[in-house]
């Protein structure tokens, strides 16, 4: 499999060393005609607004959009999730906007509130998944074709699917855990 | 559910990777880095350039201007304290900063110790010369790690020697067999529990970004193909003639490093970076490197 890891910004070279692990194909992504020929994409975490100006001045965010519609799986963790939602709380941002959620950026605060815990999401199966929050996002609402794979203590939605679009608030990149990544290779592989 | 950990703190850092975090002493500077796609501001009071022409003693910024930038803009704000001013850090981790600079461009307030970065829930990014000093801050629980270089000079060369130094000694140590690591550990002047972290992992265990010196889009590009994982940039953006584009155009450079026509295309036109000093010309005791140990 030859998934694309957009490499603008952020920690990209994470995610690709959890797709060698998994023995998927790692390309970074930098200019759009590095987006031919793949399985699928991952957008990693970082900061959101300097991802989406550099996706704006070449050209990116356009083709990752088109490439959405078009049905090509992507990951996004959370300034990845951001990028993907359909609506952000972000006066001037553009984001690529291809999923239905609502998202509101650093929703648990400043980098004094991030955290780390332990999370139940039963796609993954039953051992909980240990997630990291960074100033992260999480979903404030979303249309009925979107699945809520995981939430907080207070029911707010913190990963999600819909389709071939997979999303979390947290960073399954920064643990040693691969089950968040195979499960998305899971959903390439599904074709 | 933790907060203030290890991973958290080095996690910041990570997120922070491939991008450029840039001195800012308004919020309307704050704005236009943030609009420029820099990943981080740091807030100061002066940038490095103003703090060497003024001389006399630098200290934390004014909390009211922290905390107007913080308002201003969504991306993660940094402060400067002083080395070994820990009620300075604890002052800046009760108005929530991001991120915690303990910067030798301010005056030291400590000649014998730097901060015990464990105590505090913020994380901290220090300067390093060499990787003995960049594994003594880590083992005080620096989460990030940056090429000192020499602040406000516009010169790059300070922190091509201190990046090389570092990525020179992690070359070696990976190289050695395990029972030469005690004695290289003790020539470095660093933790041997560090020591043998970078002889396994063949890299620094936080982010290193480089720092001190960066002025033009091909400085960014030489820093991060020397292994920098990102970029600050002091006084480069805004003593320049242009500073959204001088902003602008290092970010670009800093993401698409080795891709020497897109660095020519940002730079055509930029105008005057700002005025440069051989280092040389200044004298030993206002250097700022040297401080800190």
């Amino acid at each position: 499999m030859r998934i694309g890891v957009l490499a603008v910004q952020g920690d990209f070279i994470e995610h690709a060393s959890v797709l060698r692990q998994l023995e998927a194909e790692a390309l970074p992504v930098r200019l759009p005609q590095e987006l031919d020929g793949l399985d699928g994409l991952i957008i990693p975490g970082g900061e959101s607004t300097a991802i989406s100006r550099l996706m704006l001045s070449y050209g990116l965010t356009q083709a990752i959009r088109d490439l959405a519609r078009d049905g090509l799986p992507i990951l996004g963790t959370c300034a990845g999730m951001i990028l993907l939602a359909k609506r952000v709380h972000e006066p001037g941002m553009e984001p690529i906007g291809a999923m239905d959620i609502e998202v509101r950026r650093n929703a648990f605060g400043r980098q004094v509130d991030s955290f780390e815990t332990d999370l139940a999401i039963p796609a993954l199966g039953q051992e909980p998944f240990h997630a990291v929050f960074i100033r992260a996002p999480l979903v404030e609402g979303a249309s009925p074709e979107v699945e809520i794979l995981a939430k907080v203590d207070s029911g707010a939605g913190v990963a999600a699917r819909q389709g071939k679009l997979v999303v979390s608030a947290f960073h399954p990149e920064l643990t040693d855990d691969p089950r968040f990544h195979a499960y998305f290779l899971s959903i390439v592989g599904a074709g | 559910m933790e907060t203030g950990t290890w991973t958290v703190k080095t996690g910041l850092a990570q997120m922070l990777k491939g991008g450029v975090i840039m001195d800012v002493v308004t919020p309307e500077q704050a704005k236009i880095a943030e609009e420029a796609g820099a990943c981080a501001v740091m807030s100061l009071e002066r940038v490095p350039a103003d703090i060497r022409a003024a001389g006399g003693v630098a200290r934390m910024a004014d909390p009211q201007m922290i905390v107007a930038i913080m308002e201003a803009v969504s991306i993660p704000v940094m402060a400067k304290c002083r080395i070994g001013h820990f009620a300075e850090a604890q002052v800046l981790e009760a108005m929530g900063v991001d991120f915690i600079d303990e910067s030798e461009v301010l005056t030291p307030a400590d000649e014998g110790h730097h901060i015990w970065k464990h105590d505090i829930k913020v994380p901290f990014v220090c300067g390093c010369r060499d990787l003995g000093e960049a594994l003594r801050r880590i083992a005080e629980g620096a989460a990030m790690i940056r090429t000192k270089g020499e602040a406000g000079t516009g010169n790059i060369v300070e922190a091509v020697k201190h990046m090389r130094a570092v990525m020179d000694s992690i070359r070696k140590l990976v190289s050695l067999p395990d029972n030469e690591l005690s004695a290289e550990a003790k020539a470095l002047g660093a933790p041997l529990e560090w020591v043998l972290e970078v002889h396994q992992r063949g890299k620094l265990p936080v982010v290193n970004f480089a720092a001190g010196g960066v002025a033009t889009p091909a400085d960014a590009a030489l820093m991060m193909q020397l292994g920098a994982e990102g970029i600050f940039v002091g006084s480069g953006v805004f003593k320049s003639s242009d500073p959204e584009r001088t902003a602008k155009a290092i970010v670009k450079a800093t993401t698409h490093y080795r891709d020497p026509q897109i660095i020519a295309e940002v730079s055509k036109g930029l105008g005057a970076a700002m005025p440069g000093l051989e280092i040389g010309t200044i004298p030993r005791e206002a250097l700022l490197a040297p401080r800190g140990w």
